[in-house]
């Protein structure tokens, strides 16, 4: 059984959703929950088109139907978990008729959904952005871990909770310490015992202080306590929510320096751009996907102009303020790493060549790597951990409601053809490609809107024009576009910035918005040519 | 008591020598391991058999017509011939007549295995006929050279059940006016197709070209002997897969991927497959 929730992995992640059709063809169950009828819903049994935001009601509800029904499976709750009864008090007003009010689908999905993942042999959750582009971003995750957690679907082979990851190194960059709060191998900078460690290693004191997350970054910046910004292959001009004041925080640095592999938004902002060699194409490396596969990446072509690796311009800069971070050697940094970070120990260069790949865990280098986690829970003595807490949570909602004058729910996210700010994506000729607003057929007939006409969108933040495309598989209410040409719709004026406090995840997903019809422009008369 | 459960072996004769495959191998996987090469057309390692070209059949002691072996399991006890007259012959005019119907001037294994079994396609037609249709250059992705194509299914097994699941294209037509078409023959802008080349990918005979090698083909400046291929990971997304980089003059001219991983299994999507261009 497959629970695809807040994932488009169709258009998104294309060729892992050819593992789920590969489920699907041998039998299992698809439930896709998304408020739009996606291309990856058309693959599911049931698309189950839940109101944007509604997200934690639906997952208390299905809970709450999991214990009534007596379905939940309590000897893995009393061994391997802690908090149930304050969950199972939690969601007990989450009944099927007060989840169909609130999510707008009807109870008996509430209830199907509930029976068919608590009784699957094997059930996977797979979520993307649709869960985690929310105020509330951690507290839709972890309402999707308590359903894990009442049936035991965690932890063994088939079974479990699939986060996909975005970009192609995303998951690596974490594991190498790209996190404010972070050392390689998750070892944390607040931590005495940690930081010692590294510190021994490194040589030299280490500041004890956690950083700033990028949401935090652009707060202390509206502050006036970050001053010089130094931006490595990310493009916030085009990519955070509520862009035109996260542009005025920039405009408002210092300095700003810029290295990426092309003249982004962000770049041309830049009193200095560095420019670096495609890590995927003309560096040697290594990067680790969704799935925790360590891979290797190698150089196809050489860089062209002055365009240099990363390690080289990092190095650089390091000896220009006095210092040595190491031999320039994409190995010799790998065995550092591995050297520091337990879960790669195991991954010597040679096997990650003759491997094709690892999955961390791998210890040591008999160890095969690991497909799953969080097979412990079903130890006898837990590995010695403490039980696996459920969460008590609330539904909230998006932040920004509808009103009179932003009647419409707009949601942005992906498409097949294209990449985030399509800084890469954009330069090659893609037949699918399309830039516009996705309006429901109803709603476009209310505001006199026909398709191919140009709409103005307009949100509390700001308004942008685009093309309109009239979708009658869009529910009504809802507007859907995509991020992916900014150059052309800078959708992130509309965006909500309200952040998660978690995770520093703005709501990307939920703004309210009014649609107008843009004025056709004065043809008659006009010269031809 | 648990147990890893141990593969049962299966031991067939091939051209005389014994040789041992897992339960559920094929005569074509024994004849892989006995070291036999065997040449194929609408077989992929990723696709499932469709048995159309008939020219990786064998000879089978006990069975009265010659077996495809890329779909034939192996059975204990089986004595297989695979360079019997009877075998030669029938690969010779399977190879014989694709080439009197088909151009298959850049399909380079077929050419190699014509050769081998002094396959000449002028004896039925002198200088072959195909359908003699223009080019579909629709896009700056891939072509379609319906003159090339064998009709060996390959393209319709990837776009369909065996891998991307969008079913742009079928079989239209009958006899020599069958071809490989979307739904009645639309522009593929106006197909399902999505792009992913995996098509491409599978295409034995070039009739389905990624469009920079036919730009190059037609530029004479296709070189396949001065390329490099370099495996390495796509930028997009995070699902990791391997992307082969084939470079000529320090451009990449093509992206594959490799059948036997475990991530694409050869497959890839219109980013993975197109979107290197900037590099």
């Amino acid at each position: 059984m497959i629970l695809l929730w807040g994932s488009n992995a169709r258009e998104a992640h294309p060729i892992f959703f050819h593992h789920v059709l590969k489920g699907i063809d041998n039998g299992a169950r698809m439930y896709c929950v998304d408020p739009r009828y996606t291309s990856s819903a058309q693959f599911s049994d049931v698309w189950v088109g839940i109101d944007v935001g509604t997200d934690i009601a639906l997952a208390n509800g299905i809970g709450r139907e999991i214990i009534h029904a007596g379905l939940a499976n309590l000897d893995f709750i009393a061994h391997s978990t802690q908090g149930f009864e304050a969950y199972a008090a939690s969601v007990e007003p989450f009944t099927p008729e007060a989840v169909a009010a609130i999510c707008g689908i009807p109870a008996e999905v509430v209830v199907e959904m509930a029976h068919a993942y608590a009784t699957a042999d094997t059930a996977q959750i797979l979520w993307t952005l649709g869960i985690t582009e929310h105020h509330n971003a951690v507290d839709n995750v972890l309402s999707l871990c308590n359903l894990a957690l009442l049936t035991g679907h965690v932890g063994r082979w088939g079974s479990g909770l699939v986060p996909l990851r975005g970009q192609n190194n995303v998951q690596g960059g974490g594991d190498m310490g790209a996190i404010p709060n972070k050392f390689p191998g998750f070892a944390s900078v607040d931590d005495p015992d940690d930081r010692a460690r590294f510190e021994a290693a490194y040589g030299r004191e280490l500041n004890p202080v956690p950083g700033w997350h990028l949401t935090l970054m652009f707060e202390a910046m509206e502050r006036g306590d970050l001053r010089a910004l130094y931006v490595i292959g990310e493009n916030p001009a085009d990519s955070e929510a509520d862009v035109l004041h996260a542009r005025a925080q920039m405009e408002s640095l210092d300095i700003l320096v810029v290295q990426d592999i092309l003249m982004t938004r962000t770049a041309e902002m830049a009193d200095v751009v560095l420019p670096a060699s495609v890590a995927w194409a003309e560096s040697d490396g290594t990067v680790t996907s969704s799935e925790r596969r360590v891979q290797r990446v190698r150089p196809a072509v050489s860089p062209p102009g002055h365009a240099r690796h990363d390690i080289d311009i990092l190095c650089d800069m390091a000896e220009a303020m006095g210092d040595e971070l190491g031999p320039r050697d994409p190995k010799a940094a790998w065995d550092e790493l591995r050297s520091l970070s337990a879960m790669h120990g195991g991954m010597a260069w040679e096997r990650l060549e003759a491997a094709g790949g690892l999955q961390w865990p791998c210890p040591d280098e008999d160890h095969p790597g690991s497909t799953f986690l969080h097979g412990w829970l079903w130890a006898d003595d837990l590995e010695g951990r403490e039980p696996a807490p459920f969460s008590v949570l609330e539904h909230e909602g998006p932040t920004e409601e509808l009103s009179e004058e932003f009647p419409l729910r707009l949601t942005t996210g992906r498409a097949l053809d294209s990449y985030n700010t399509g800084v890469q994506s954009g330069q090659y000729d893609s037949p699918l490609r399309f830039a516009g607003l996705d309006l429901n057929s109803q709603d476009a007939a209310g505001l006199g809107i026909a398709d191919g006409d140009r709409v103005r969108v307009c949100s509390p933040r700001g308004s942008v024009e685009m093309n309109a495309r009239v979708v009658s598989s869009l529910p009504r209410g809802l507007a859907f576009t995509t991020l992916h040409h900014p150059e052309l719709i800078d959708v992130n004026v509309l965006t909500n910035p309200d952040w998660d406090p978690k995770s520093g995840t703005a709501e990307f997903k939920a703004a309210a918005v009014r649609v107008e019809l843009v004025d056709a422009p004065e043809t008659a008369g006009a010269p031809v040519g | 008591m648990s147990s890893v459960a141990t593969e049962t072996a299966v031991t067939i004769q091939v051209d005389g020598q014994e040789v041992a495959v897992p339960e559920g191998a094929t005569i074509l996987d024994a004849c892989d391991a006995a070291g036999v090469e065997t040449p194929t057309i609408c077989y992929g390692p990723t696709l499932t058999p469709v048995n159309v070209c008939r020219v990786c059949v064998v000879e089978l002691d006990g069975s009265r017509a010659l077996v495809p072996s890329c779909s034939r399991p192996a059975e204990e006890g089986m004595v297989v011939h695979t360079d019997s007259e009877r075998v030669r012959h029938s690969r010779k005019m399977v190879l014989e007549f694709l080439a009197t119907g088909v151009d298959v001037s850049q399909a380079d294994e077929l050419g190699q295995w014509a050769d081998h079994y002094g396959a000449d396609p002028d004896r039925y037609v002198p200088g072959g006929q195909t359908m003699d249709e223009p080019v579909r250059v629709q896009d700056n992705l891939y072509i379609r050279d319906y003159d090339k194509c064998v009709l060996c299914y390959r393209c319709v097994e990837a776009c369909g059940d065996d891998a991307q699941h969008t079913y742009a294209i079928s079989v239209a037509g009958r006899g020599f006016g069958a071809r490989i078409s979307t739904e009645f023959d639309v522009t593929l802008h106006d197909s399902a197709c999505v792009y992913c080349g995996n098509c491409v990918a599978v295409c034995p005979t070039n009739a389905l070209q990624f469009k920079t090698e036919f730009d190059l083909r037609q530029a004479d400046d296709w070189r396949p002997e001065d390329q490099t291929v370099t495996q390495t990971v796509c930028s997009y997304c995070g699902v990791g897969c391997n992307l082969e980089l084939h470079v000529q003059d320090n451009q990449i001219v093509k992206c594959t991927s490799p059948d036997d991983h475990d991530v694409t299994k050869g497959n890839l999507c219109i980013k993975g497959r197109f979107g290197w261009n900037y590099v």
